[in-house]
């Protein structure tokens, strides 16, 4: 399968996202570089709002991701639970 | 008083849905054929509109609300990072030259995405595609707003900033990124979008944004770390909305497969020459580097297209041409480049150097197959001549590829020692090329090709004098008289970085800022 990824500003604001993400997909690599992260995974890789939530500790909107997401690959599909990147090959 | 009933919000899909279907309507004044002129001679077949989906499922209002977020952020940091002289932290005055192609040179195009996706965002039929576009749209100008007042502040400090809007017309080597977007935004709305969403934005932007930008973070340039990351999460849905509409195509009708083929062949081939200039500010402009261009485009190119294009494979697409070709020069572009820069440094906006030993050993390190084989020795015998008082300088304007406007210097697939020159009969004119990929494309659409207006060849036409040259005087200079037409103030902008204005005011100001004398 190939590779997904998701590439973060590395911030305040992005700390639990990253781990979460990193909690949620055990198979996702993180690569950081100066100022930003870049999460590799294999297949697929998946934000979940609950998992935010927990870290943060208030209501998250999967669409704040916006304000820090630096690049992504894959097949995206959003919804108000998931964030997930995917390649069908 | 009695607490409201809180109203039970609508999901994501419902809200995009409700945001995005049934906006448009079918036209009675006007025959849709003549509402959407250009939605069919590409040649392209679409039945169901309705089938578009962007997978963000992003609506005008959650974009306002987080766009307006980014924005606050954004200027905020820009702000701090002059309040407090963020430039003069920068690794080296050498960084900045980097910067000068980058604001003069992308800026521009930030604009021209802006004009042709607020183009494309009209004539597409289908209301969810014109939604996206119209993102995107606000996106590019807010871009270019956000590069132009990046460009300003280091216009109050360094040379070469001063005329974006004149160079990107005139001056040579602009006519590679201008001629990029010109052949974009005068092709049809579904080769617009293949063009930009999937080349520019999947494949460009990618390496300019992440990695170089990231460069621009280890430089110590605060400023063009922020704006370039907050641009490049737009790009983020810029390519995923490039490759919903190529799977679009691809899913509403076989026949269009063919056509989708021949933009990934070609923008793939135009996007990668046109990256050059981005390979040569990774390897050579960056005093630190963060990785080198190689083993960029092995993870945003290889890997990452390498990626999408298994994806597409299910559709009956292929990866594009002239990949083998692609795969042998990344071990050389960028030298290539450097080398044509630093010949060519008086009549550029920017300055040049020769790398230092340090700098050597790292391009080895990072290129064992050519750089100690086909550019150290060259790169040697240039510094040693500059430090005998022999600079080289190339007075001769070189012939320009027809299609990416590139000098013809690129090397012979697999003959790193041999140029590449192809040509093309035309209605009784010769026509050259740097690469068969850029032949191909001329080729395939001569008519659009024969009208590029090469900077090189306007020069020797007479084209590109100074207002009130009079070229038959005694002493005539024509290429002081160029420069003077390009706005590039000889003596300042252009040259060697070493003895420059930037350099003496940059150690001065440093100086300045740490003692007290």
């Amino acid at each position: 399968m190939s590779i997904v990824f998701l590439a973060l500003q590395a911030n305040d604001e992005t700390r639990p996202i990253i781990e979460s993400i990193m909690a949620d997909n055990p198979h996702a690599q993180l690569n950081e570089s100066p100022a930003m992260v870049k999460i590799d995974a294999e297949g697929s890789l998946t934000v979940k709002r609950e998992s935010v939530e927990e870290r943060i500790g208030r209501p998250f909107n999967l669409q704040e991701l916006q304000i820090n997401l630096i690049s992504l690959s894959g097949n995206l599909d959003e919804t108000d639970d998931e964030f997930t990147l995917k390649w069908n090959a | 008083m009695d607490m409201p009933a809180q109203k039970k919000k609508l999901g994501l899909r419902e809200r995009y849905a409700y945001m995005t279907r049934h906006l448009g309507w079918e036209t009675t004044y006007q025959p849709m054929d003549k509402v959407f002129p250009y939605a069919e001679y590409e040649g392209i077949k679409i039945h169901d509109w309705d089938k578009w989906e962007d997978p963000f499922r992003l609506t005008m209002d959650a974009y306002w609300k987080y766009q307006a977020e980014k924005e606050r952020k954004l200027y905020a940091i820009i702000d701090a990072y002059n309040q407090n002289n963020g430039h003069l932290n920068v690794t080296d005055a050498k960084y900045i030259n980097s910067i000068k192609l980058f604001l003069n040179g992308i800026s521009p195009l930030e604009y021209m995405a802006h004009r042709g996706f607020a183009h494309i965002g009209r004539q597409f039929p289908g209301e969810a595609a014109r939604v996206a576009c119209l993102m995107q749209s606000l996106d590019e100008i807010r871009h270019a707003q956000t590069q132009i007042h990046s460009l300003s502040n280091f216009n109050k400090h360094y040379n070469g900033f001063h005329d974006f809007t004149k160079m990107i017309q005139r001056v040579w080597y602009m006519s590679v990124p201008r001629s990029f977007f010109d052949d974009a935004v005068s092709a049809g709305p579904f080769e617009f979008i293949v063009s930009i969403g999937f080349s520019f934005e999947y494949v460009l932007t990618n390496l300019l944004f992440v990695p170089f930008v990231s460069g621009a973070a280890y430089n110590g340039d605060m400023g063009t770390m922020t704006f370039g990351f907050s641009a490049q999460s737009d790009e983020a849905r810029h390519m995923t909305l490039g490759l919903e509409a190529i799977k679009f195509m691809l899913e509403q009708d076989p026949a269009n497969v063919p056509i989708v083929q021949r933009w990934i062949d070609k923008w793939t081939w135009r996007g990668y020459r046109l990256l050059t200039l981005v390979g040569m500010m990774m390897d050579y402009m960056l005093p630190k580097r963060v990785m080198s261009w190689k083993e960029a485009w092995e993870i945003y190119f290889e890997e990452n297209g390498g990626a999408l294009f298994k994806d597409l494979a299910r559709y009956g697409i292929r990866p594009p041409k002239y990949l083998e070709q692609i795969e042998f020069d990344k071990d050389h572009i960028s030298h290539q480049a450097w080398a044509t820069f630093y010949q060519y440094s008086a009549l550029s906006n920017f300055h040049t150097w020769m790398p230092t030993d340090d700098e050597m050993d790292w391009l080895s390190s990072k290129y064992p197959n050519s750089f100690d084989k086909y550019y150290r020795p060259r790169f040697e015998f240039w510094r040693k001549e500059a430090e005998q008082g022999n600079r080289f300088f190339n007075k001769t304007i070189p012939m320009l590829c027809q299609t990416c406007q590139i000098p013809m210097v690129f090397t012979e697939p697999g003959d790193p020692t041999k140029t590449c020159y192809r040509e093309s009969d035309y209605k009784g004119s010769k026509y050259h090329f740097c690469s068969d990929g850029c032949k191909d494309i001329f080729d395939h659409e001569p008519e659009k090709y024969i009208q590029a207006w090469l900077p090189a060849h306007q020069i020797y036409q007479g084209n590109c004098f100074g207002e009130g040259a009079d070229p038959t005087s005694k002493d005539f200079n024509p290429m002081a008289s160029v420069l003077d037409y390009w706005g590039v103030q000889n003596g300042h902008d252009n040259g060697d970085f070493e003895g420059s204005d930037d350099q003496k005011n940059f150690n001065a100001w440093r100086g300045m800022a740490t003692n007290n004398s």
